[in-house]
């Protein structure tokens, strides 16, 4: 977004306030305007395509801890902007839905909903999308570790056939971290967090 | 020299239009020269599949260029990539709609092991839901390695005791199976 293309945006949302940002022209807008704001930008600014929308976590102690974020892309000149709306609620984040504008949305909605459980109001069909259907956790969430929680196999036949569970993934000789000391040849990557391994497991279980 | 593996002895001067041999390695000789592979393409792996499967290497050297995509009609299913969760219980049925007898190659690190994905997300070694018979080593691996693990399931298969496993109803128990049906 050019600098006179951001002059009239902003006279025309006074709410939306710059944010920082290393690239492109960047806007924090109230979660209740965030539909208005993506329909001016698609039909009055040439901002037609929504290239990618996901969220961010801040942290549990942080409020809002949860932030939509919307990067659009103009073919007018190749530019983008990028749209950012705090969840209002913590423990139920919700943002309203962009499919009635854009039809992608549905698709990267459904995986901001997997992956953050942030729920987006007015989706037509928010189902999980990577994760299985009754997968307890969202993974991108803070305080999901990274190796994940134990239990059980999306199909209980199964599960119940190989008696197959699922279980943290281990961590020692993982490919995460390569230390930096030795030749590459000797170097073996792993975790980064050496406190715990397979012997001394991380409680990760939710007892 | 007859061995234990030996195939057939034939002598035409004794023998004459005679084959004297043994029942379990006429039946292994037919299975291993006509795997029929069911290609469980999942990722990166699967393109060294389709490359083992044209001209430059050329997997029909083997009697194995029958690539079914459905199992049933394959007897050897090829897992090559990342298995996830998710997926888990698709590979497992897929696997159980297979007639007998089958044989399951884990091709590269993620299908033996999870490979690199130490994730929530990826079962770690498909041997977790399919007894494997071969596991290949690579990231993915090279043309040759497939061949080579297609190559050792070949002998496997010539070892194994065919006139005995057909009166069997389960001829590849695997271990975590075999457990679950005590």
């Amino acid at each position: 977004m050019d600098d006179a293309t951001a002059k009239q945006f902003l006279e025309r949302f006074p709410e939306a306030k710059p944010r920082e940002s290393l690239d492109y022209k960047a806007y924090d807008v109230p979660a209740d305007k965030l539909v208005e704001v993506c329909r001016v930008l698609r039909d009055d600014f040439g901002f037609t395509m929504l290239t990618d929308s996901t969220a961010i976590d801040w942290g549990e102690e942080t409020s809002p801890r949860f932030t939509g974020i919307y990067h659009l892309f103009s073919w007018l000149g190749a530019r983008y902007v990028r749209i950012a709306a705090n969840c209002p609620d913590d423990a139920a984040p919700a943002l309203p839905s962009l499919v009635e504008l854009f039809p992608i949305a549905n698709w990267q909605e459904r995986e901001t909903f997997d992956m953050f459980g942030i729920r987006f109001t007015g989706h037509p069909d928010l189902r999980r999308i990577l994760m299985w259907d009754d997968y307890p956790y969202h993974p991108l969430r803070k305080e999901f570790p990274l190796a994940g929680h134990d239990g059980d196999l999306p199909a209980a036949d199964v599960a119940e056939a190989t008696k197959a569970k699922v279980i943290p993934a281990p961590m020692m000789g993982g490919p995460f971290h390569a230390p930096q000391k030795d030749h590459m040849s000797k170097r073996e990557p792993r975790g980064a967090d050496q406190s715990w391994n397979e012997a001394k497991p991380k409680p990760c279980s939710k007892d | 020299m007859r061995g234990n593996t030996t195939e057939y002895a034939y002598n035409s001067k004794v023998e004459g239009e005679v084959v004297v041999s043994r029942a379990d390695a006429v039946i292994n000789w037919i299975r291993k020269h006509s795997v029929w592979p069911m290609p469980m393409g999942l990722a990166c792996c699967a393109i060294e599949m389709m490359a083992v499967a044209a001209s430059r290497f050329d997997i029909s050297r083997f009697g194995m260029e029958v690539m079914r995509f459905s199992p049933r009609q394959a007897d050897c299913m090829i897992v090559a990539g990342t298995v996830t969760y998710k997926m888990a219980e698709v590979v497992r049925r897929i696997y159980d709609q297979m007639a007998e007898p089958k044989w399951v190659v884990a091709m590269g690190a993620c299908a033996s092991t999870g490979g690199m994905y130490r994730s929530y997300a990826v079962l770690q070694g498909v041997d977790r839901v399919v007894p494997v018979d071969v596991y290949i080593s690579g990231c993915p691996p090279r043309p040759e390695a497939l061949l080579d693990g297609m190559m050792r399931l070949q002998d496997k298969i010539s070892t194994e005791k065919s006139v005995t496993n057909l009166l069997k109803k389960d001829m590849h128990p695997a271990p975590a199976l075999a457990e679950a049906a005590k």
